[in-house]
């Protein structure tokens, strides 16, 4: 009796070792992204408008639904145009632009000065960019928390772990409860970069989701987290007013004006980055997606419009 | 001499025996091959040393399971030191004391509880258990390991009832009519006689729950708060591998270390799984007393 289950037991080692062996060559049949053979079509056969055309978007994460929607109405009005979109971060988007594998990179931060010289080496092309959503965070505690405002520097200390106990930043004595998402969501690289500025503390708990932070706060009433703007009319939580620092006006993030203005400071635009000034279908892509249909589509997306000042920006690259 | 229909039903019945062998070569595979890169690029070391899992990091990434480890234990332990006395006392009841009427009515039940699904024992974690948690010790969240080791007991619960039940009706009738015949009492058959004899099936079902427990995904993710630093106590928040692993896997870039070291943690998981499950099962085949 024994004996035979050993023999079953060696049996399925034996087994997954031959498949072991057998498989190793396999591994690149994993790579996920269909690849149109001829990328760059967008950019090079502007003029023949019924021609069809295929464009790669790539890049940041958090953008990649709302460009994936925008996309997609795009390609419903216009059927010859073949638009793709894929994710891994801006960071990725970036160096595949450079590399001229991509014809669009989305990015949710501004591309580096090194990055912009090497594009020019590289693809002999001066880099473009269109900021075509906003997005925003607001940073929520439990109602019954008397504190109202937090200037970005004590949001940051406070997630580094530096202030634990709300008494420091005028409220209550009672111990900050840290809570936010995983290492992988876009919300948490935006909250780092522009508040943290460091290590989140160790002691931050981790949500599966916005809806588990926005539950854990309404139960914890020292609990601080962070969430899209949307969430912040829950009942149970209140979102802070945030001032950019000491000494100036804090926003209340729940106003739409304050986001649609740029005074609430928890805001980023959205860029997408091009090599060349953006002609024939992408352009008219480009256009679609900064049109009243376009922005209205980024806001049922969950992000905001963009402001007077990104309209600017875009001239550049649109006009 | 068999008939055709025979031999055909024998092959039939032997793929899908083969079928099941198959299965778990191939997620042993998967998880070897998936494992291997973020292996060979920082070996096995720093996954197993004290330090932090941090691979979305402002500076350098960590990718160090430690505590995750250490969470896993907690959850476990707590779940199995009130699961096990509870499990194996309902088990004796059944299985001695209870009258045939009785065991019909509660052994469905004890099904009905293994059939909760995970998800709805973690809302009613995050709804019920962790306010109470946060009241009765006075503490500002009932998002703790206590809470999930709660919800992991009640879930290995069925599993030890049933494994357990079994392994004391197993139990010789000789011996509970000698402990009576001696003028034990009932309660002293069951205690000093019956539990003991069927001690080896009673271990397996509680090392069963226990896998159960070590795996036990949803529930964790949603009650315990999955913190990574080094939890303080029972009442601290942890993380353990498995809700690691499902918080991390959604949207982490396909083929990036990161990807691999989230297998690296399966891998781990898979191998403490495999080592408990395994000792189970010879516990279960070597029961003297009963088979003699």
């Amino acid at each position: 009796m024994n004996q035979k289950r050993w023999l079953t037991f060696a049996g399925i080692v034996f087994l997954a070792a031959v498949m072991l062996l057998t498989g190793c060559g396999g591994q690149q049949a994993a790579d996920p992204v269909e690849t149109p053979d001829n990328g760059d079509a967008g950019d090079d056969t502007p003029e023949e408008a019924q021609e069809s055309v295929a464009i790669m978007l790539g890049g940041s994460d958090s953008e990649v639904n709302v460009v994936a929607r925008l996309a997609e109405e795009y390609m419903n009005d216009n059927p010859h145009v073949s638009i793709a979109v894929t994710g891994g971060g801006s960071g990725v988007g970036i160096s595949s632009l450079i590399d001229g594998d991509i014809d669009v990179a989305n990015s949710s931060r501004p591309m580096r000065d090194s990055e912009i010289a090497d594009l020019e080496a590289n693809q002999g092309e001066d880099a473009y960019a269109v900021r075509f959503a906003v997005d925003g965070v607001a940073v929520l505690v439990n109602e019954n928390n008397p504190v109202e405002e937090l200037t970005v520097d004590q949001i940051g200390a406070i997630y580094r772990g530096e202030i634990t106990n709300w008494s420091e930043v005028g409220g209550e004595n009672m111990d900050i409860t840290l809570y936010g998402r995983q290492s992988t969501s876009g919300t948490y690289v935006f909250f780092m970069e522009l508040v943290v500025q460091g290590e989140y503390s160790e002691r931050k708990r981790n949500m599966a989701g916005t809806s588990d932070i926005v539950e854990a706060v309404i139960g914890d009433v020292g609990g601080i987290g962070y969430a899209a703007i949307g969430y912040a009319d829950e009942d149970g939580v209140k979102a802070l007013s945030v001032a950019a620092g000491e000494g100036s006006q804090a926003y209340d993030p729940t106003v739409l004006e304050n986001v649609t203005s740029g005074n609430y400071p928890l805001t980023r635009p959205l860029y997408q980055y091009i090599a060349g000034k953006p002609e024939g279908a992408l352009l008219d892509f480009f256009l679609f997606e900064v049109s009243e249909a376009g922005q209205a589509i980024v806001l049922q997306e969950g992000f905001y419009p963009i402001t007077a000042a990104d309209i600017d920006f875009n001239k550049a690259a649109l006009e | 001499m068999l008939s055709l229909s025979e031999k055909v039903m024998k092959v039939i019945f032997l793929i899908c025996g083969l079928a099941i062998v198959l299965f778990l070569a191939g997620i042993l595979f998967t998880l070897l091959s998936n494992s291997w890169p973020a292996l060979r690029e920082m070996g096995l070391v720093p996954f197993l040393t004290p330090g932090r899992w941090n691979p979305g990091a402002y500076g350098e990434p960590t990718y160090s399971l430690f505590n995750m480890i250490y969470g896993t234990f907690l959850v476990t332990v707590g779940a199995l030191v009130f699961a096990v006395p509870i499990g194996v006392a309902a088990a004796a009841y059944l299985a001695e004391i209870a009258a045939p009427w009785e065991r019909e009515l509660f052994k469905p039940i004890v099904e009905i509880l293994a059939g909760i699904p995970s998800v709805v024992l973690g809302f009613f974690g995050l709804v019920v258990i962790a306010p109470l948690i946060s009241r009765i010790f006075n503490i500002p969240s009932g998002i703790t390991a206590l809470n999930g080791a709660i919800l992991v007991g009640i879930m290995a619960m069925p599993t030890i009832i049933t494994l357990a039940e079994d392994a004391i009706t197993a139990v010789p009738k000789e011996y509970r009519n000698a402990s009576l015949a001696l003028g034990g009492t009932r309660w002293q058959t069951i205690w000093k006689i019956t539990v003991p004899a069927a001690f080896s099936g009673i271990t397996a079902a509680s090392l069963l729950g226990m896998g159960r427990a070590i795996g036990e995904t949803m529930t964790v993710l949603m009650v315990t708060g999955n913190m990574i630093a080094w939890p303080e106590s029972f009442l601290d928040s942890v993380r353990t591998l498995s809700a690691g692993i499902a918080i991390d896997i959604g949207d982490v870039v396909f083929n990036s270390t990161h990807f691999h070291a989230l297998f690296v943690a399966g891998l781990l998981l898979f191998t403490i799984t495999f080592i408990v499950n395994l000792l189970a099962d010879i516990l279960i085949h070597r029961n003297p007393e009963v088979n003699k």
